[in-house]
C-alpha cells in the first residue's frame, strides 16, 4: 500500500499483513458456508416464496370483500410485495440461489414486483454499489445522486432540501430505484450524455407499463364497482413497501460511524482491504427473526456486503463469527435497533443539508465500541 | 376448485385462460407457472413437468463386466406436453437429493410417438459417472417429479403408415442407443405397419452380452412375428463390419439408415457409409477430453493443459490458467463483465462441456451446461464456453 498513513486512520491501525489475515479468515468463513449450501436453503427459499404467493393471492382476493376486506387486503399485499422485493427479489437477483440451477430462482431470469427492471438494477447494485461500496464519487448509492450524506460531497444550496428529498425518495422509492440507473445527476454534471440512456428506455417503459397495468388497471377493473377501493389499496400496498424498503436500506450505509472512502484511498486495494471496506462501510439492525425476514436479512448489511452472493438466510449465523473477528481485530461492528439506526440516519440527513460536517469519524477501538449513543453525540 | 384438481387441459377453457394475455398481465413479472407450481407441480400453463408413474427394471447390471443397470420410467407429463415424434429426445431436470441442485440431461424417448399430454417412457442406463442417470434408474420412485423440455431433435422417422414411402428402413444401434430406434419400430408396429407393402425394416443392434440386452423379450417377439421387421443382435466382440452389413442390406448406402450408439460404433458405421446422405445419426454432447493434470497449488495460477473453445465466436486457445474472462479478452473478444472478482454475476456464461476450476475456491467441476462466472473461473482441461 502506498498510503500507509491513511491505512492507520481509516483501517484502525491494522497492518497490511493483518488485513491479509483478516481477508483469509473471512474467505475461510465464506468457504465453510458455501460448502454447506444445500437442501435447507432451497427449502427455505421455496417456503418464503410459497408464503409470498399465498399472501399475494389472499390480498388480491380480499379486495372483493367490500369495506371489511380492504385493510386485510392491503396488509397481505404489502407484506407480499415486501417479501417479493427483499427476501426473494433482492437476494435471488444477487445470484444467491443460482447454485440451485432452478430457472425460477436464477439471477439472470428473475424479475421483481417493482417498476425497476431487475436487469438494470443488477448493474448499478450488484456491480457498481457492491464493488465500490462507499467510495464517494464511485458508489452512486452514497446519497443516490440526490442527497448529501457525506462531508466529502461538496455542499450546495440545493442540499438545504435534503430532508424533503429524503421524504420524497421514501414515498416514491420504487420509482427512485428505477430512475437511479438513468444517472440523472451525472447528466446534469456533464459526466454522462443523455444519449447514453437511450438503450435503457425501452426496458424501463415496458416494466413501468406492465406494473401499472397490473396494479392500477386490471386488478381494480376485475373488482368491478370496487375499482376505486382496489386501486387505492394497491397504491397503499406499494407505498407501504416503499417506506419499509427505504428505511431498511438507509440503515445499511448511512448511520453514524459508517466510514466512507475516497477513490485515492482505495486504489490498489487487496481482497483483504476490500473486505475491510465492506465491514467499515456497512451497518446492521438488531431485531427479531420476523424483522430479519421482512428486511430480506439486509438487517445483516455487514455480512451481506462481505458475502453478497451467499444466501441471506445464512447471515445471522455468520454474524456471530464476523462479530468475533471484529472484536479480535479491534474493528467496530456497527449495529443498533431499528429506531436507533433510523434516528441516526435522520440526524445525518438534516446535518448534511447544511455546509460542513465532520470529515473524519474518530476511530473507535475495542469490542462493540461503536454504538448509536457513542457516535451520535 | 374441481377444475383445478385435474391438470388444466391444453385446449380446454382453463388451459386457454391460463395461457391468455390477461393471465400473463395479472401475474407479471413472474408469470403464471411461478404461481401454479407452488401449489401443485403438475399444474402448468407453459412449462412441462412429469410425474413418474412406474419404474421397470430392464437389466440389473453386472459389476464384473462393468455393465450398468437399465430401467424404463413411465412418465405422466403435464397437459402442456405437446407429444413427441418417434426418435426424439427430451431434457430431464432433477433435483438430486443431498445437493438441492438441479441437473439437466438429455434422454431419448423409448415409447412410440405420443400425443399431447399422453404418457411416454424413458429407458435409461445408470452410467457410473452420470449422476442424473444413476438417480433416475436407482432412486426415482412413482411420484417423483421431473422437469422436462418439450420433445426435441430431428433424428426422427420420416415416414409412418399415414405417410408411407417405399423406402426400406435400417436401424443400427449400440447399447442404450437402441432407445430412439425402439421408439420408431414401436411406432411403426403400433400404427399398423405389417411389412406387406414390400418394405423391409432391418434392426441391427450391438450389446455387451445377452444379459445386458434391453427389450430382449420384445425384440424376440418382433423378430418372430410376420411383420417384415428383421432383428439381428450381436454380442460381445462381434463388432460392426461393413462386410456383414453388405450381406444383410446389400444396398445399405442407398437405404435410409438411423444410427445411434457409442463413439466406436459411430466411427465404424460412418466410415462404411462414406458420406452417404442416407445415414442419420444421433449423438448428444461431443465428449470433451479429460481434465488435465494441473501443477502447482490451487491458489496460485497453475499451469494447465487443455484447449478452451469459445463456441459462439468459434475461437479456441490453449488454456493458460488465467481466468476465462482474461483468456477471452486476449483473443479480442469483449464479453460483458463487472466487478471482476466474482460477486456481481455480470459475466455469467454457460460452460457447455469440459472441466473448469473456480480460482477463488480451487474447486473443479465437469458438469455439462453449467453457469460459471468467467472472471473467477479458469480452464482445468479442455472446455467449451458459450461465448
Amino acid at each position: 500500500m502506498s498510503t500507509d498513513t491513511l491505512t492507520d486512520e481509516k483501517y484502525h491501525g491494522l497492518t497490511a499483513e493483518q488485513i491479509d489475515q483478516l481477508g483469509a479468515e473471512l474467505d475461510a468463513l465464506r468457504q465453510r458456508v458455501l460448502a454447506d449450501l444445500g437442501e435447507d436453503d432451497a427449502a427455505y427459499l421455496r417456503k418464503v416464496v410459497t408464503t409470498q404467493r399465498k399472501l399475494e393471492i389472499a390480498g388480491r382476493a380480499l379486495f372483493y370483500l367490500p369495506v371489511v376486506g380492504w385493510l386485510p387486503a392491503v396488509a397481505c399485499l404489502s407484506v407480499s410485495k415486501i417479501l417479493d422485493n427483499m427476501e426473494i427479489g433482492h437476494n435471488v437477483m444477487h445470484g444467491q440461489y443460482d447454485f440451485l440451477g432452478d430457472p425460477a430462482f436464477n439471477s439472470r431470469m428473475f424479475d421483481w414486483d417493482t417498476v425497476c427492471p431487475g436487469e438494470q438494477w443488477k448493474y448499478s447494485h450488484n456491480y457498481i454499489h457492491h464493488t465500490f461500496t462507499n467510495i464517494v464519487g464511485k458508489d452512486r448509492d452514497v446519497g443516490y445522486g440526490i442527497l448529501r450524506m457525506d462531508p466529502e460531497q461538496k455542499w450546495h444550496p440545493y442540499y438545504l432540501g435534503n430532508p424533503l428529498y429524503a421524504f420524497l425518495l421514501m414515498t416514491f422509492f420504487e420509482w427512485g430505484v428505477a430512475l437511479h440507473d438513468l444517472e440523472v445527476e451525472n447528466i446534469v454534471s456533464g459526466k454522462r450524455k443523455l444519449a447514453d440512456n437511450k438503450p435503457l428506455y425501452p426496458g424501463l417503459m415496458r416494466k413501468i407499463r406492465r406494473q401499472a397495468l397490473k396494479d392500477y388497471v386490471l386488478f381494480p377493473a376485475l373488482t368491478g364497482p370496487l375499482f376505486p377501493l382496489t386501486f387505492a389499496g394497491n397504491a397503499v400496498a406499494n407505498l407501504v413497501r416503499n417506506v419499509w424498503a427505504f428505511n431498511i436500506i438507509f440503515c445499511g450505509h448511512f448511520p453514524a460511524g459508517v466510514a466512507s472512502f475516497s477513490v485515492e484511498e482505495t486504489e490498489n486495494e487487496t481482497r483483504g482491504h476490500w473486505y475491510l471496506r465492506q465491514m467499515l462501510g456497512s451497518a446492521n439492525i438488531k431485531g427479531s427473526k420476523l424483522m430479519h425476514v421482512m428486511s430480506g436479512n439486509l438487517s445483516h448489511q455487514i455480512e451481506h456486503h462481505l458475502f453478497p452472493d451467499l444466501p441471506a438466510r445464512r447471515y445471522p449465523e455468520m454474524a456471530v463469527e464476523v462479530q468475533e473477528i471484529c472484536e479480535r481485530y479491534g474493528l467496530p461492528y456497527n449495529t443498533g435497533r431499528l429506531h436507533q439506526q433510523l434516528w441516526s440516519v435522520f440526524k445525518k440527513i438534516c446535518r448534511y443539508s447544511l455546509p460542513g460536517g465532520d470529515a473524519k469519524v474518530a476511530p473507535v477501538r475495542g469490542p462493540g465500541a461503536v454504538t448509536e449513543d457513542s457516535l451520535a453525540a | 376448485m374441481s377444475a383445478l384438481i385435474s391438470p388444466p387441459a391444453p385446449g380446454g377453457p382453463v388451459g386457454r385462460l391460463l395461457r391468455s394475455r390477461l393471465a400473463a398481465a395479472l401475474t407479471t413479472p413472474h408469470g403464471v407457472d411461478r404461481y401454479l407450481e407452488r401449489f401443485n407441480p403438475m399444474w402448468a400453463a407453459h412449462e412441462v413437468r412429469a410425474r413418474v408413474v412406474s419404474v421397470h427394471r430392464e437389466t440389473t447390471g453386472d459389476a464384473a463386466t462393468g455393465s450398468a443397470p437399465v430401467a424404463t420410467l413411465t412418465l405422466q407429463p403435464t397437459s402442456t406436453w405437446r407429444g413427441h415424434r418417434a426418435g426424439q429426445h427430451v431434457l430431464v431436470g432433477v433435483e438430486l437429493p443431498g445437493s438441492a441442485k438441479r441437473h439437466t440431461r438429455a434422454f431419448s424417448i423409448s415409447s412410440a410417438a405420443s400425443a399431447p399430454g399422453e404418457q411416454f417412457t424413458l429407458t435409461i442406463r445408470a452410467h457410473d459417472e452420470g449422476q442424473v442417470s444413476s438417480y433416475l434408474v436407482r432412486e426415482a420412485q412413482p411420484g417423483t417429479i421431473l422437469h422436462l423440455s418439450q420433445a426435441q431433435g430431428e433424428f426422427t422417422l420420416v415416414e409412418s403408415p399415414a405417410t408411407p414411402t417405399i423406402s426400406r428402413l435400417l436401424f443400427i444401434t449400440g447399447g442404450s442407443g437402441i432407445t430412439p430406434a425402439m421408439s420408431m419400430v414401436r411406432t411403426l408396429l403400433r400404427d399398423g405397419y405389417d411389412g406387406h407393402a414390400g418394405r423391409r425394416v432391418t434392426f441391427l443392434h450391438f450389446a455387451r452380452s445377452p444379459e445386458d440386452q434391453i427389450f430382449a423379450d420384445e425384440l424376440a417377439r418382433i423378430a418372430a412375428a410376420d411383420n417384415g421387421v428383421e432383428v439381428h443382435l450381436r454380442y460381445g466382440d462381434q463388432l460392426f463390419s461393413e462386410f456383414e452389413l453388405r450381406r444383410l442390406v446389400p444396398d445399405y448406402k442407398e437405404t435410409d439408415t438411423w444410427l445411434c450408439g457409442p463413439p466406436g460404433l459411430v466411427e465404424l458405421v460412418t466410415a462404411a457409409y462414406d458420406g452417404s446422405s442416407r445415414l442419420r445419426m444421433e449423438f448428444f454432447k461431443p465428449a470433451v477430453a479429460r481434465a488435465a493434470v494441473s501443477t502447482g497449488s490451487t491458489t496460485e495460477r497453475s499451469a494447465v493443459e487443455g484447449e478452451v473453445s469459445f463456441t459462439r465466436s468459434g475461437t479456441t486457445t490453449a488454456a493458460t490458467g488465467a481466468s476465462l474472462l482474461e483468456q477471452a479478452e486476449e483473443l479480442g473478444l469483449k464479453p460483458e463483465f463487472g466487478c471482476r472478482m466474482g460477486i456481481c454475476f455480470s459475466c455469467t456464461r454457460t460452460k457447455t462441456a469440459g472441466t473448469v476450476r473456480n480460482v477463488l475456491t480451487g474447486e473443479e467441476s465437469s458438469l455439462p451446461d453449467e453457469e460459471i462466472r468467467i472472471c473467477v473461473t479458469a480452464a482445468a482441461g479442455d472446455c467449451h464456453i458459450d461465448l
